[in-house]
């Protein structure tokens, strides 16, 4: 029988299966961090058991991490990273802790370190894992409960999900960007649209982007409700493997390329669900309210609540345009921003930087920005400034920083103050994100760069730009 | 985990669609390494102004909904991030059971850990249930999990689907893990079958 990707990796995993319950899953792969685990490795302590697999379970730092040099000054945040070392200590899990080289925000580290493999399952504390989907693995965020029952166990039930798959159709126009992509799709899908599905991204447009570009789309698969997004490993996949640290090596390499292979679905597999999006008419998004799917082209206006067909939808633009403080038919180019944070796992990878820095190079961040660009990981750190970007955005005006996941979230000093704006690449403009009271516009690193540019969001595509040569 | 049969209690209404889990507990709540006392953090930034005093304007503020056991909710309740303090602070504030048109995943799931109940229902459905919700002097409604039925204030019975095995593991209290560690013969001959032995 015809299979897709996700059921071919599945099966492959399913350690118990009853008939209409759910599924016991081996987990390959568990990442951990600071936030989410202390709680799981205290119920551990609790009932006296053991980490069953510390071989396949990986931790590092980014939630809490400050970016700037020194110690951790929050007394809360300073225990929580304590907490995680000691526990990674206690329980003989690697840690890939700040100052060690190697830290960064789960989702960048794995990936980089060729930990993350194609038909992996792979698990952690976090929504963004499917982030790592992007390699045709199957990777899902877990509570943290979960994550005790895999620190336990090494597998978790798993409810068998439906499937969809989200065909992204045509050439992406010059200039367009990964962001663009799933922002754009997410604003027709809405946030709901993947709700009790595990995604499958696929199409000419899925095709033609390198892997980090693939890993911004599967990262906000979550944005839109989908249990995982997924990405049937090609070439472009195993040439992005090849060499790292964890990936298998020669002789064994060939033989997993033949395996990796094979996951691709089935010409004749069925999906529960097949929808289509064109990317041909794409134009650079920008989002203006509180959640993901509500985002406009940036040639375009902030939408009136009364178009809205749907009541909750009606109430929740109102509400989003209050808190937003934007009227109905703004002209998204007239919007002025304070911040502009270019950083978190969606877009805080070399590709991403070098991108922004293109756009960057050789101008100054408009004197009422101030403006944040946050590595991934500290690898990505060392390889920008190897490659001068570090120089074009100070020579900007922008602040370099230390890896972590920053302003993406704020548990960590990068906070916005009350009623700022700011220009995210990170994932959600949720109310109070980045800060009780702080506005959220997302969007890709290059309309992010050119925004502080122009103190206000300007289409990117119009500016000309020499690009930065390494 | 405390076995639960069944809720009984007033009723709140939180009437928002895609209310988000940073809503239900803010960013700067879950730097704490306890899994208890986050009731007091709950939609931290919705229930109180800049200086701690609470918005007359938010739902859970009405005076009829302050001792509530069950929540009917909006579509996609609980999405966005993963974190788990967003059911502890939910259960910890006094939530039993949760009720809407739908869920994200993770935090349904979350829920079903802890033994808080979140239960889909038709989005017609919850329309009505919320219907019927006495908004000044509120209402008493009873989720019975043992039968799969929500009896409304108004004695009309309304049943439900729940995942089978999350209800008998609430039904009774029991440990998931204890439950999972009984399948180690399994587990070990999967680790053995794929060379991860």
């Amino acid at each position: 029988m015809a299979k897709t990707l996700f059921e071919k990796v599945w099966e492959r995993h399913v350690v118990l299966e009853e008939e209409l319950g759910p599924a016991l899953i081996y987990v390959d792969l568990h990442l951990v961090h600071e936030v989410t685990s202390p709680q799981a490795f205290e119920g551990l302590r609790l009932s006296g058991r053991r980490v069953r697999r510390p071989d396949l379970t990986v931790a590092t730092m980014d939630h809490n991490v400050p970016t700037l040099p020194g110690p951790v000054s929050d007394p809360m945040a300073k225990a929580q990273l304590d907490a995680l070392r000691a526990n990674t200590e206690e329980f003989g899990i690697r840690l890939h802790g700040t100052g060690s080289g190697h830290e960064g925000i789960v989702h960048v580290i794995g990936p980089e370190l060729g930990l993350t493999q194609p038909g992996k399952t792979i698990v952690c504390g976090d929504s963004h894992t499917s982030t790592h989907g992007a390699f045709g693995a199957l990777a899902f965020g877990i509570g943290t409960s979960e994550v005790e029952h895999v620190l336990a166990t090494q597998t978790l039930y798993q409810q068998r999900p439906r499937t969809m798959l989200l065909e992204l159709a045509g050439e992406l126009p010059a200039g367009l960007t990964a962001k663009d992509v799933i922002l754009g799709a997410i604003g027709q899908v809405g946030v709901d649209g993947g709700v009790g599905y595990v995604v499958e991204y696929a199409g000419d447009a899925i095709r033609a982007l390198s892997m980090e570009e693939r890993m911004t789309v599967c990262n906000m698969s979550i944005e839109w409700g989908a249990r995982a997004g997924m990405i049937a490993p090609d070439d472009t996949t195993f040439a992005y493997l090849e060499g790292r640290e964890h990936a298998p090596r020669g002789a064994a390499f060939e033989r997993a390329v033949e395996d990796w292979r094979s996951l691709a679905s089935d010409p004749e597999a069925e999906y529960d669900t097949h929808v289509v999006v064109d990317v041909t008419e794409l134009v650079p998004q920008v989002t203006w309210g509180t959640n993901p799917g509500m985002v406009v082209p940036v040639t375009g206006a902030v939408p009136d609540p009364a178009s809205f067909e749907d009541a909750d939808d009606r109430i929740a633009a109102e509400r989003a345009l209050r808190y937003m403080d934007l009227r109905a038919g703004q002209r998204i180019e007239d919007i002025r921003v304070d911040r502009v944070f270019i950083g978190s796992c969606t877009n805080a990878r070399i590709e991403d930087l070098r991108a922004a820095a293109a756009v960057v190079a050789g101008h100054k961040v408009d004197e009422r920005v101030k403006a944040l660009v946050v590595p991934g990981s500290a690898t990505v750190r060392r390889q920008a400034e190897e490659e001068g970007l570090d120089r074009v955005f100070l020579d900007a005006g922008f602040e370099w920083r230390l890896a972590g996941c920053s302003m993406c979230l704020g548990m960590n000093p990068d906070i916005l103050a009350p009623g700022e704006r700011c220009a995210s690449t990170s994932n959600r403009n949720f109310e109070g994100r980045q800060g009780r009271g702080g506005r959220t516009h997302l969007v890709s690193p290059q309309m992010a760069a050119a925004a502080a540019l122009h103190g206000r969001f300007v289409d990117v595509r119009t500016l000309d730009r020499e690009p930065v040569t390494a | 985990m405390k076995p639960l049969r069944e809720v009984t209690g007033t009723v709140a209404v939180l009437d928002r669609p895609d209310v988000d889990t940073d809503q239900i507990i803010p960013k700067q709540f879950l730097k704490r390494i306890e899994r208890t006392g986050y009731g007091q953090f709950l939609f931290f930034d919705w229930r109180l102004d800049e200086n701690g005093d609470e918005r007359p304007g938010f739902e859970l503020n009405r005076q009829e909904f302050r001792s509530a056991s069950i929540l009917l909710a909006g579509r996609n309740f609980g999405c966005g991030s993963s974190r788990e303090h967003a059911a502890w602070a939910l259960q910890d504030y006094g939530f039993d059971a949760i009720i809407a048109p739908s869920f994200g995943d993770i935090f349904r799931t979350n829920a079903g850990k802890i033994g808080m109940l979140a239960i889909a229902l038709p989005a017609d459905e919850v329309e009505r249930l919320m219907e019927s919700v006495d908004l000044d002097s509120g209402s008493e409604m009873r989720v019975d999990l043992e039968r799969r039925v929500i009896v409304a204030p108004d004695g009309r019975e309304v049943a439900f689907d729940f995942d089978e095995t999350t209800r008998h593991r609430i039904l009774h209290g029991l440990d998931e893990i204890a439950l999972t560690l009984q399948h180690e013969d399994a587990i070990a001959a999967y680790e053995t079958a794929h060379g991860l032995a």
